[in-house]
């Protein structure tokens, strides 16, 4: 705990920032239905109203509060996301460190999956992937961690090849210890600085994806409030030069360069333990 | 002396360093005087961590990242390399002075060829167009005596050995004929035999262009052979300094008697097992290669309860690979490992999980042979737990019993990281992991290779302790002659994937000699300032292993 203490305190202050911003995300996510001043899909007034003390923010296509939706937009996006994410690392890291373990014909198996599925496009492979399966969040979860556990596929092996070489590991094979202890109590340890920096940049590019999804239509799906479709809503306020429908836009810009911050600074961390 | 009234080249005057880590400034170098002449070569000594290289490297008046120099004066021939400026300095490094790094093997850059890489230097420096120094480099070539001087210099540094690459690294340094050259632990990754020809190069070349040298090592041994003066450093103080003569004998202060008499250590040698006795590991005409390139041919030797069996050799001679053939990670193509008279499966997936105990193995480098992310509880009590079933308290019981056995107090490191230990007590780690698994058998690949002497030597005690407390067996994997001196009871000489010659220990260092064994035992640095001369006149009239030496 104590070290844990002292490694916040030599954060610098781009990575202060990145965690402040985080967790005013995170807290609006949690607490949406008692900050958002009304509710996520009530129709409050008429459309395209412009700022004003009831609706901070204006309203959107359909007379809904801007604000609220934004609020609840962090809550759909960011957890969605973080969902994605977290799948696609469950998936890729396993498979990933399985791989360089145990090698052989199972490493080229998987790795050579791996190579086609990243040879094709990955949003349009999303895209042909979500009209086969038809659209709905949790094939969207699914298809966009397939999708992206093959990233970190790449990344767990390369890493553990690295790790597997070493004498401990030699040490514990001729222990006799299992595949699993091997992988989980001697690689992994090793493995996870890179791992968990790469985490924070996977959830941008996710994140990034999912609203790109959204905007095209194919992701989630109306009413629900998402910052993707958001933008895609509201697009024709641009032409008269109001900058609400670039809220949602700023909202995703803001967290993804927080998140950056945040992963650069353990990057550098890792990187200067390995001194 | 002549030297006497030769000018000074180098005066550094309390010179003091500092380190930079966990955010704060400490003092790795506290005030050291260096006097130097033209011409002259002053050996520094010390453990790792007494700041020789760091003292060789502000010689140059430069620092490595995360060092500065907070004190003292360095001048080189009457300019004040710490008030001169940067573009100065350059300007003197690599012309006047040279660097000669331990490793030419990662100093060289690998994408270049070798004479490229020497003309780089004068060429930068406008000391001469490309063309000469090409000529001169292949002169300089030839008086280091690498083999094809005319057409060495045009291969790439992976294509030459690592012997070679030493020499063609200091040929490199003398490139613009430098008027001082700082050799940083030179031959300490070499094995002996090119070491002996290392030494020999490096010494007739500063001999040839009366280039003065700083020597840093911590052989002392080959500074002996090198140094006109020895300087004895202690983290970052000046223990003593002194001609080489009077040096070796007669040390005044007490360290220095400590470092030399580190060599001197030699445990009792065992008993010889009795004519009817089983061996625990007997390995029977072993062939074993990687892929289609073989490593072993028809080797056996056999290790007895309570002994300890050194397997010489140089690099690529197969010692380490006759380990893995015993511990099951390289099945051999034919022949048998026995334990205890009985044949072990040959792959260790095979074993049991018995069998796997009875064998343990020490690693040489104790950074990546322990895992960085457990702490010493789980390190020690893994094995423990695995083999032994032992859980709480007695597992607690059995690693704090362990810590006791290696002679580290249990409280106070228990739960430690690895790179919170010395090296010496990351060996003692590694030794400790071996012993919970309560082997019969424990196999010791260059142990000591990696340590300081006196590290080294606490760790061949402590070895020898425990294996007259549990009657281990051991296999003891090492180039280092002195090592075996000190701790066996019989060695195996391994070349080129054969034994050249077995017996006890007494047998091993009394003539006759297989000529490869002579060869290596007489490229044994000895503590003598004339053993190179004697050893280089004698091998002219063929004798010390010449044979054998113009083989390889």
């Amino acid at each position: 705990m104590n070290q844990f203490r002292k490694t916040l305190r030599s954060a610098p202050p781009s990575a202060w920032f990145g965690m402040l911003v985080i967790a005013i995300y995170v807290l609006a996510s949690i607490f949406a239905p008692w900050i958002a001043p009304f509710g996520e899909r009530e129709v409050v007034g008429a459309e395209y109203l412009p700022w004003d003390d009831t609706y901070l923010l204006g309203t959107d296509n359909l007379g809904r509060d801007m604000l609220t939706r934004l609020i609840y937009g962090a809550r759909n996006t960011v957890g969605i996301a973080f969902l994605t994410t977290a799948l696609a690392f469950l998936l890729g890291s396993v498979t990933g460190l399985l791989a360089a373990t145990v090698g052989g014909w199972l490493d080229q198996l998987l790795s050579r999956t791996v190579d086609v599925l990243m040879a094709i496009p990955a949003l349009i492979f999303a895209l042909l992937l979500l009209t086969i399966v038809g659209t709905s969040i949790t094939n969207m979860i699914l298809v966009i961690a397939v999708i992206d556990s093959t990233r970190v596929f790449r990344l767990a092996r390369a890493v553990a090849m690295n790790i597997v070489v070493m004498d401990y590991i030699e040490a514990a094979k001729l222990r006799g210890e299992g595949l699993w202890r091997l992988i989980t109590r001697e690689i992994l340890p090793n493995a996870m600085a890179p791992l968990v920096a790469e985490f924070g940049l996977r959830f941008c590019f996710v994140f990034l994806m999912i609203s790109a999804l959204s905007f095209l239509g194919l992701g989630i799906q109306p009413p629900t409030a998402d910052w993707g479709s958001m933008v895609r809503d509201n697009a024709t306020l641009i032409t008269f030069g109001d900058i609400t429908p670039l809220l949602p836009a700023g909202a995703i810009a803001l967290l993804t360069v927080a998140v950056n911050f945040v992963v650069d600074w353990m990057l550098h961390r890792a990187s200067g333990l390995k001194e | 002396m002549s030297e006497n009234d030769k000018q000074t080249l180098l005066k550094i005057r309390g010179l003091r360093i500092e380190g930079r880590s966990d955010e704060t400034w400490s003092e790795i170098v506290r005030g050291v005087d260096i006097d130097l002449r033209r011409g002259e070569v002053l050996g520094l000594i010390g453990e790792s961590g007494a700041g020789k290289s760091t003292i060789g490297l502000a010689a140059m008046g430069f620092t490595r990242d995360g060092c500065r120099i907070s004190g003292g004066e360095i001048e080189f021939d009457g300019i004040d390399l710490r008030a001169t400026s940067e573009a100065q300095r350059r300007s003197l490094r690599g012309n006047r002075i040279a660097y000669v790094a331990q490793s030419a093997a990662a100093s060289f850059n690998p994408a270049h060829r070798l004479i490229e890489q020497y003309a780089e230097g004068p060429v930068l420096h406008g000391v001469m167009s490309r063309e000469q120094a090409h000529s001169d480099a292949i002169d300089l070539y030839r008086r280091m005596q690498l083999p094809n001087p005319d057409e060495i210099g045009f291969r790439y540094p992976h294509q030459v050995s690592g012997g070679q690459l030493q020499r063609a690294m200091t040929a490199m340094s003398m490139a613009c004929r430098p008027d001082l050259i700082i050799f940083d632990e030179p031959t300490t990754a070499l094995d002996v035999t090119t070491q002996i020809e290392v030494l020999a190069a490096i010494r007739n070349i500063v001999e040839q262009f009366d280039t003065a040298a700083i020597y840093i090592t911590h052989d002392l041994a080959v500074v002996a052979q090198m140094a006109d003066r020895i300087k004895v450093l202690l983290k970052g103080d000046e223990v003593e300094e002194n001609d080489t003569r009077n040096m070796l004998a007669r040390p005044v202060q007490e360290y220095t008697k400590s470092l030399w008499a580190v060599r001197s250590y030699q445990r009792q040698e065992q008993p010889l097992a009795g004519p009817g006795e089983v061996p625990v590991v007997s390995v029977a005409n072993v062939t074993a290669a990687y892929g289609a390139t073989p490593v072993l041919h028809d080797v056996s030797f056999a290790i007895h309860k309570r002994r300890t069996v050194a397997v010489v050799g140089e690099s690529g001679s197969g010692k380490s690979t006759a380990a893995r053939v015993i511990t099951g990670l390289l099945p051999p193509q034919s022949g048998r490992v026995l334990f205890n008279g009985a044949p072990l499966p040959p792959g260790y997936r095979q074993r049991s999980k018995d069998q796997l105990r009875q064998a343990q193995m020490i690693y040489q480098m104790a950074d990546t042979a322990l895992n960085p992310r457990q702490r010493l509880r789980e390190l020690i009590g893994r094995p423990a737990q695995f083999y032994l079933g032992l859980n709480g308290r007695a597992l607690e019981e059995r690693i704090r019993n362990l810590l006791d056995l290696i002679e580290l107090e249990p409280d106070q490191y228990i739960d430690r990281l690895p790179s919170e230990l010395s090296g010496g007590q990351k060996q003692r780690i590694g030794i400790a992991r071996a012993l919970a698994a309560e082997p019969q058998f424990i196999i010791c690949d260059e142990v000591t290779s990696a340590l300081d002497q006196l590290v080294a030597e606490g760790i061949l005690k402590l070895l020898d302790r425990l294996q007259s407390e549990f009657d281990l067996a051991y296999m003891f994997i090492t180039h280092d002659l002195a090592t075996v001196k000190s701790i066996a009871d019989e060695v195996v000489v391994m070349k080129e994937g054969r034994v050249v010659e077995a017996g006890s220990k007494s047998e091993m260092f009394t003539p006759p000699h297989d000529p490869y064994t002579e060869l290596l035992l007489s490229s044994v640095p000895e503590m003598d300032p004339d053993w190179l001369d004697q050893l280089l006149d004698e091998r002219a009239r063929g004798g010390a292993g010449a044979a054998a030496a113009s083989n390889s």
